[in-house]
């Protein structure tokens, strides 16, 4: 696995640049993630999005379903491409440094 | 190039089926970006037990094998050939006569010979004529054998995970060679090798650890399910109810994990838990078992049956009668043929009954386990439901038979019984492409990430094309299917092929006609789409 550079450290992250290293994540790591996700500039939509993810992740480790994700920011799937071009699962969670759900998903 | 960055138009001329000069036995494997599987990390396999971890990429030179690696697969070989009567069968029946070549999906998608069921069974059937058989042992190439070399492991790697274990090839084999078997088994001598995949294992490992594949833990399962209540009383004005663990309940309901998860199947869960409410089933979910698909069984018996287990640990914990089990697709093969000498016989639970209409499931007597179409549509042949089909007037309706729901299980009526009493509009795929000849979605039994796109966009072709004629003919909208991996897989590959056609449970079209009692005047479908009539249009 490679390492890359985001915000300004060397963090470990997998085949398709989710990072490894969870736990050093922050905002500069995720403006630099949002850069190669087009989806930056982030705006305070990104945020409430990342943010979201990024409470969920911590409380339960993984990431929310997707309707619990757009109850909570009250921003539809369609507005969320609209963000993360690449959607929730590989965009969103990619940004808010969290890993790819895997499965029937 | 891959076949993302190209467009249907040109991936279709990349398809040639002229035979190719090259013999077989040249090995030819490139392994090109969108065409394989990563590996999982090296705690996944530590957490299960499972052999061999250590850290590479199927595009590396260097495999990292272990040294005995050879010792390892022969011996491999020889115990299931000694175990499973059907594997040394299926090796040494075919005649090769090619009446599966041209049924794969996957060789249809992409022309390469080695993707015709015969000749995939042959890279593996050629070693076991060179190791046990006296004509290959005497006679090697001439009789079809060759060396096990490490070229040959990698050519493993690439071809059966371009099989989705769909069987579509084994209806039209003429000796009934099942080629799923020897992907099986295939599988499983990769996995002793430590050769496996991340999209398989980690699931696995999450289901093994949390209960679900996705590694939901009981309280994030909890918080679904309120999100669930919330969803369905903003819809119809009802609040349901659901219980977790509960002791004593009739029925333990499960569903694959990605029903609470994920959309679109996320509608069709709604759509499960009005119709329980409505006709008051005593039911309960379980934390525990909080999972009815089984990655295990995509990589090995062992770590199926491993899965397998939890749900009847659960059944026996909570002292239900029997098990109802949602829309997914192998949980059903799993089920229906191997779940009784994995773990059973159930025989602690009791012979499901419906407790509606009192039908007895006499096909679920031995596993004790109830398919949610079958349960549903008994309901409606009774008339216990009130629906009201206008409701889904917005979709024209097509359905895609799951492989595993009809080669492993016969369901074929049921799901259609249930779409023509909850939709006005339904229209049939071409005859050869549904029912027993179904396509597959090109994406089961665990090679649907997003990184393997182009191999899934390959062998899902066939089944767009069907799609494709529906939406020209009679123009269809929404594909309607009863499995897990066709809703998460169906929607990027109708996208890139037939454009404007949409993926539901045919629970999701039960939850939208389902007249509740006591309901408020219903605005809009489980999507929160305004109902047509309702769009402010007022074409009624």
């Amino acid at each position: 696995m490679a390492k890359i550079l985001l915000g300004g450290m060397e963090i470990e992250v997998d085949e398709d640049g989710f990072i490894q290293e969870p736990e050093r994540w922050n905002k500069e790591v995720a403006e630099d993630l949002a850069k190669i996700e087009m989806a930056y500039p982030m705006s305070d939509d990104h945020w409430k999005v990342v943010n979201y993810l990024r409470n969920y992740y911590l409380e339960f480790e993984i990431a929310p379903p997707i309707r619990m994700l757009t109850k909570q920011t009250g921003f539809d799937l369609k507005y969320i491409y609209q963000l993360f071009p690449r959607g929730p699962a590989v965009g969103a969670c990619k940004v808010a440094g969290l890993p790819k759900p895997t499965g029937c998903v | 190039m891959s076949a993302e960055a190209l467009g249907p138009k040109e991936v279709l001329k990349t398809i040639d089926y002229k035979p190719v000069k090259r013999s077989w036995l040249e090995l030819t494997v490139e392994f090109r970006k969108g065409t394989y599987l990563y590996t999982p990390p090296r705690k996944l396999l530590d957490y299960l037990g499972l052999p061999n971890p250590r850290k590479w990429l199927p595009s590396e030179k260097d495999w990292q094998l272990p040294e005995n690696w050879r010792q390892i697969i022969l011996e491999g070989m020889k115990d299931r050939l000694s175990k499973y009567r059907s594997f040394q069968l299926f090796l040494d029946i075919c005649v090769r006569c090619g009446a599966c070549a041209d049924k794969c999906p996957f060789f249809i998608g992409s022309g390469d010979p080695k993707n015709m069921p015969v000749l995939r069974t042959e890279l593996l059937r050629s070693v076991y004529r060179k190791y046990f058989t006296t004509s290959g042992k005497l006679f090697g190439k001439l009789a079809g054998a060759r060396e096990l070399t490490e070229d040959v492991v990698k050519e493993w790697f690439y071809y059966f995970y371009q099989c989705t274990e769909c069987r579509r090839c084994s209806v039209f084999c003429v000796y009934g060679i099942d080629t799923c078997e020897i992907t099986m088994m295939a599988r499983e001598l990769l996995n002793s090798l430590g050769c496996g995949v991340n999209w398989i294992v980690d699931p696995a490992a999450k289901c093994y650890r949390l209960g679900n594949h996705l590694g939901l833990p009981p309280h994030g399962f909890k918080g679904v399910i309120d999100t669930a209540i919330e969803d369905i009383r903003e819809i119809t004005g009802i609040k349901v109810e659901v219980s977790l663990n509960r002791k004593g309940a009739e029925v333990l309901f499960v569903v694959p994990s990605a029903d609470y998860f994920a959309s679109p199947h996320w509608f069709t869960f709604l759509g499960y838990l009005m119709l329980f409410h409505e006709i008051g089933l005593d039911y309960t979910f379980s934390t525990y078992a909080s999972e009815g698909g089984n990655f295990g069984f995509f990589h090995s018996a062992e770590l199926a049956k491993r899965l397998n287990a939890k749900m009847y640990a659960e059944a026996k914990r909570l002292k239900v009668k029997w098990i109802l089990g949602g829309e997914c697709g192998h949980m059903w093969r799993v089920l229906h043929q191997y779940m009784d000498t994995y773990n059973g016989p159930a025989d602690f639970l009791e012979e499901p009954v419906s407790p509606i209409t009192g039908t007895k499931f006499e096909n679920a007597k031995s596993t004790k386990m109830v398919h949610i179409c079958e349960f549903t549509a008994d309901l409606i042949y009774h008339n216990k439901l009130k629906l009201e089909p206008s409701r889904n007037d917005r979709w024209k309706v097509t359905f895609h038979d799951s492989c595993n729901m009809t080669r492993a299980v016969g369901l074929f009526e049921e799901p259609r019984y249930i779409i023509k009493n909850v939709c006005n509009y339904f229209y049939e795929m071409p005859e050869n492409t549904i029912k027993e000849r179904t396509f597959c979605c090109g994406s089961g039994s665990g090679i649907g990430a997003d990184e393997h796109l182009e191999v899934r966009l390959r062998g899902g072709f066939p089944r767009a094309n069907a799609v494709k004629y529906v939406r020209e003919r009679y123009g269809v909208n929404l594909l309607a299917c009863i499995c897990a991996i066709d809703k998460a897989t169906l929607p990027p590959l109708l996208q890139y092929w037939v454009p404007g056609v949409e993926v539901a449970g045919v629970h999701e079209l039960v939850g939208n006609a389902l007249v509740m009692k006591g309901e408020k005047p219903r605005v809009t479908d489980l999507r929160f789409q305004p109902l047509k009539g309702e769009e402010g249009e007022g074409d009624v």
